[in-house]
């Protein structure tokens, strides 16, 4: 299978790998997957006190569609504030990569692990965590 | 200078040897008879390159020439031993013997014959991928027809002991079938010293086209009879009708020449490479082979990596090495080599295996860049791999819940 020419390059120059203090209280952290699927996402994201995000940091064991899903996720959540962030669909990441059918399952992956870790600084911050809908693809 | 892409991916298919295609070009343009054509000049000169070639495959694997059947490949050809033996001695008995880690060419074909009434039984392997000789036979029954065990496996390159296994098949007066396809002309295959009674194996495996393998079927002690897949002119002995593929036949025939008179240098010259691979890859921390390291063909390595997954680690270098992985990401159910699991592997371990085999043309440089280029992406992997960071950390991998997708 052909890679897409943004996969390829978020692969090669991934955006944002690393780890924030997970024991912080305003950092959320998201970890998805199992390693007998063949991939496993986490990504973290830093809160300020608007809610506003202001770092997010990845490290994905997977195929190039997972990295490359997980490395845009990070780009696209710094910036946002967290409801924005919630707001960010499966389908906008297979768009943007251009990512054939049988890698949609990364895509799921990553807006799966923006959720887990929105939730995550969520109920550290004594809020509730989001009851999500099962996500169709997987 | 190393010329890019780099192939290392033997097990799936070899590039043609230039001797084999120039010995094949006259057999399209001006000797192109139909070897079946028995009364003018182009047929008896078709007919007698398929009687040299017949000589010569015969020849790499100590049969005689009237042993060989020529069939469109090795799938083909487990199709013919397996469901022909099914049918032709059906009054003798239903039970077939044959082993989890066998190709889908054998283990469909098995599942097939369930359907039709056929008894299997599959036989696990443990860790290195070997069978156990006491489960052999303590699986045998009175209505055993059919023992079929690969030589040796595409995957990890493991060899399974054919002389004991086709001594236990004969003891209970069973056949023994055995999928050469990655053995014959890497390593000495002999019919009368293995106890083989039928055996398939293919040309493009070992230097020589596609779409032509062949079956063994042994004539004496005891005679085989295999009953046809493809009725139509009876050629073949009866046992596979269809025009001779003339060329692809020709071709076959040069292919198994050069490996017979080649062999005993090039396991030397390819055993040498593939374990300045292994040994050099193997300096990664958290590297395990898999398989058999004794027990294994010369020019196979199957390689875990742990904690990188085998597909994202190929992007690192498939467009300029080419090798095969045990992950199946692409795949709608995410499974990771059947074989690999057999041999006990996690799914995590398999989903983390490269494959690599070498060949005739593979030279030093080449695995000297392979080696580089592999090092350096597993590293670069592991600093993103989340499960690297745990394992640093003294993590048990085991004690996370993971949620399953």
């Amino acid at each position: 299978m052909a890679y897409s020419e943004k996969v390829i390059d978020h692969y090669q120059n991934p955006k944002n790998v690393g780890t924030l203090d997970k024991n912080q209280k305003n950092v959320g952290t998201g970890l998805v997957g199992a390693p007998e699927c063949g991939d496993v996402m986490r990504l973290q994201i830093e809160v300020n006190a608007d809610g506003m995000i202001t770092d997010a940091k990845f490290k994905t064991f997977g195929c190039g569609s997972a990295i490359a899903s997980s490395s845009l996720a990070t780009e696209w959540l710094k910036g946002k504030s967290v409801d924005q962030a919630l707001k960010i669909d499966n389908m906008d990441i297979v768009e943007e990569l251009n990512l054939p059918p049988v890698k949609i399952h990364c895509s799921v992956l990553a807006e799966d692990a923006i959720k887990a870790a929105i939730n995550d600084y969520r109920t550290k911050n004594g809020m509730e965590a989001i009851q999500f809908d099962e996500s169709v693809v997987h | 200078m190393l010329k890019l892409p780099i192939y290392l991916d033997n097990n799936a298919t070899t590039p043609m040897d230039p001797r084999v295609l120039e010995t094949m070009t006259p057999f399209f343009l001006e000797h192109f008879g139909n070897a079946a054509s028995r009364n003018h000049a182009f047929g008896w000169e078709a007919e007698g390159a398929v009687d040299m070639a017949r000589e010569q495959v015969a020849k790499l694997i100590g049969a005689d020439a009237k042993e060989i059947i020529f069939t469109s490949g090795a799938t083909e050809a487990d199709n013919l031993a397996i469901k022909g033996v099914f049918e032709m001695y059906a009054s003798k008995g239903n039970h077939i013997i044959t082993v989890t880690t066998e190709h889908k060419a054998v283990l469909d074909t098995c599942k097939h014959l369930e359907k039709l009434g056929a008894e299997i039984t599959y036989l696990s392997v443990n860790s290195e991928g070997l069978i156990d000789l006491q489960e052999l036979e303590a699986a045998m029954k009175p209505t055993t027809i059919l023992v079929a065990v690969m030589y040796a496996n595409n995957e990890t390159g493991t060899i399974q002991p054919v002389k004991e296994i086709s001594a236990i098949a004969k003891k209970h007066g069973a056949l023994f079938f055995t999928d050469a396809t990655q053995a014959v002309g890497k390593i000495p295959v002999n019919v009368l010293q293995d106890g083989i009674d039928i055996m398939a194996f293919s040309a493009h495996k070992m230097y020589g086209p596609k779409g032509i393998g062949a079956l063994y079927v042994r004539r004496k002690n005891p005679r085989v009879k295999v009953t046809a897949q493809i009725d139509g002119g009876g050629h073949e002995r009866g046992m596979r009708s269809g025009t001779l593929n003339v060329p692809g036949i020709v071709g076959f025939g040069k292919a198994c020449e050069l490996c017979r008179l080649e062999m005993e240098e090039e396991i030397k010259r390819i055993s040498k490479l593939r374990d300045k691979l292994e040994t050099e890859l193997l300096k990664l921390e958290e590297a395990y082979v898999n398989g058999s390291r004794q027990q294994r063909l010369p020019h196979v390595s199957n390689i875990s990596f742990k904690y990188v997954e085998g597909e994202g680690l190929m992007m690192g270098f498939n467009k300029n090495i080419a090798l095969s992985s045990g992950s199946a990401c692409t795949s709608a159910s995410l499974e990771p080599s059947y074989v690999l699991k057999a041999l006990g592997l996690g799914d995590d371990l398999a989903h983390s295996s490269l494959r690599f085999g070498l060949g005739r043309f593979t030279t030093e440089e080449q695995i000297d860049y392979t080696i580089k280029a592999i090092s350096d992406t597993v590293l670069k992997l592991r600093e993103m791999s989340p499960l690297w960071e745990m394992y640093k950390e003294g993590i048990d991998l085991n004690t996370i819940e993971w949620a399953h997708h």
